[in-house]
């Protein structure tokens, strides 16, 4: 379970912390190629995470790019794959939110004598609601994901295994029973996480 | 000495949105510490000319100096943040009323909550200082919206229709504020539909119609004995455009 956490927890850290700057600066600027970005983030937002797997995969096998860290099989491979997952979903979420607010506001802030970071500063604080949501929806895309950590983490009991391909496994071995137990504790992870960011977004009101 | 320059000067100024010209200001001088009042109907480019001054739009054509610097965009900080606008539909920030009138200050790095209150007093507004500011009613949140502006303090302050929409006690009790804001010395731009308004608060007024100057003039005497046609025609309330 703990792992669990640590993965889904670091993936969630990194791409929140990426995720939100890229989206709000796709969101509230313009620039040449700003369609194509938004349609590769949109694209992004449904990247099959067992493609995903796939590629990191590759990137990290002994016969690719980054196969010399030998982080395959090993829970940071699962950070890389479920990074990848979360941050369009991220990203994408938060240029939405961001564009959501009046972009007269953003005149009227600037007249109020706010410089252009503490103007995007404001809107981001306005569309708070919507950032929560874009965490949200990136946590429960990860947590619940099974077909990346999988491939790139190999189910390997005490070190790669985690609730989902757990779950999986006691399936397979018949034992509905723990399967169903493990479920809970996701579900029950979840319900915490996802509380503790509601909590946050009340507090920044 | 030299002596100031004034507060704006506009040369050449034309704006265009596509190919249509929403304003043509040929020439026109703000001294320090004058109201200009700006009068005309809707369309007529009243706002354009305040997003003009504030720097939030550039001139398709022409030179706008701010103090006698010509005005770049964006502006520098320390010029932008002595000029701020009250606008025709003032938004919030999701916070309180207290909060969105020390935003100002809280961008300027100033932590003192004090000038809240006392400005929200004038205004009639102390009793909902801490009420979400998103939940106001129209006239309050236009009350909010000066009291937000004249929390900073600024040299030039642009208006855009204060006082619509508020019922006469509360048009008494902007205009109070406005002529405190006058008594200070700032500069004052008033764009408003109400030529009782201008007449009552604007040292000098000019009356726009579809982006043109048509007059410009001492208030008493734009009003007393207008030299343009089309100008008696709007103060005697006839349709112009």
């Amino acid at each position: 379970m703990w792992l669990t956490f640590e993965v889904t927890g670091l993936a969630l850290v990194i791409a929140t912390i990426v995720g939100v700057p890229v989206g709000a600066v796709v969101g509230l600027t313009r620039f040449p190629g700003k369609r194509l970005v938004t349609l590769v983030l949109y694209t992004g937002m449904g990247l099959p995470p067992v493609v995903v797997g796939l590629f990191v995969y590759l990137m990290l096998s002994q016969s690719g790019p980054f196969g010399s860290l030998s982080w395959l099989f090993t829970p940071p491979a699962m950070t890389v794959a479920q990074t990848i997952i979360a941050f369009p979903l991220v990203a994408a979420l938060t240029m939405s939110a961001v564009e959501g607010v009046d972009p007269e506001l953003r005149l009227q802030v600037r007249a109020l004598g706010a410089t252009r970071w503490q103007t995007g500063w404001t809107v981001l604080r306005e569309a708070r609601i919507g950032l929560t949501a874009a965490i949200v929806a990136a946590f429960g895309g990860i947590i619940s994901e099974v077909g990346a950590v999988m491939l790139v983490g190999g189910n390997i009991e005490g070190q790669t295994r985690v609730l989902t391909t757990a779950i999986v496994l006691s399936t397979r071995q018949g034992d509905f029973a723990l399967a169903m137990a493990l479920g809970i504790v996701l579900l029950a992870l979840a319900l915490g996480a996802n509380a503790v960011l509601l909590q946050l977004q009340g507090r920044t009101k | 000495m030299t002596p100031r320059p004034p507060a704006f000067e506009l040369a050449g100024v034309r704006h265009r949105y596509g190919a249509r010209t929403v304003l043509a200001v040929p020439r026109l001088e703000i001294p320090r510490g004058e109201t200009l009042g700006i009068i005309g109907p809707s369309g007529a480019g009243k706002s354009t000319l305040l997003r003009l001054l504030q720097g939030l739009e550039r001139p398709s054509e022409g030179v706008i100096h701010v103090d006698g610097v010509p005005m770049a965009r964006p502006l520098p900080l320390v010029l932008a943040r002595r000029i701020t606008t009250v606008f025709q539909r003032p938004l919030m920030l999701d916070r309180t009323v207290r909060d969105n009138v020390l935003f100002g200050l809280q961008v300027r790095g100033r932590r003192d909550r004090g000038p809240a209150e006392p400005l929200l007093e004038r205004l009639g507004l102390a009793h909902l200082a801490g009420a979400r500011a998103r939940r106001l009613s129209g006239g309050e949140v236009q009350r909010v919206a000066l009291a937000r502006a004249m929390a900073i303090e600024p040299d030039v302050l642009l208006l855009d229709e204060p006082a619509a929409n508020l019922d006469p006690a509360n048009v008494a009790r902007v205009e109070a504020f406005i002529r405190d804001a006058q008594a200070r010395g700032t500069t004052i731009v008033l764009v408003t539909h109400n030529t009782h308004e201008a007449r009552r608060l604007a040292h000098r007024t000019m009356l726009l119609i579809e982006g043109a100057v048509v007059e410009i003039g001492a208030t008493e005497a734009l009003f007393a004995s207008p030299a343009e046609a089309r100008t008696r025609d709007f103060l005697a309330g006839e349709l112009v455009y």
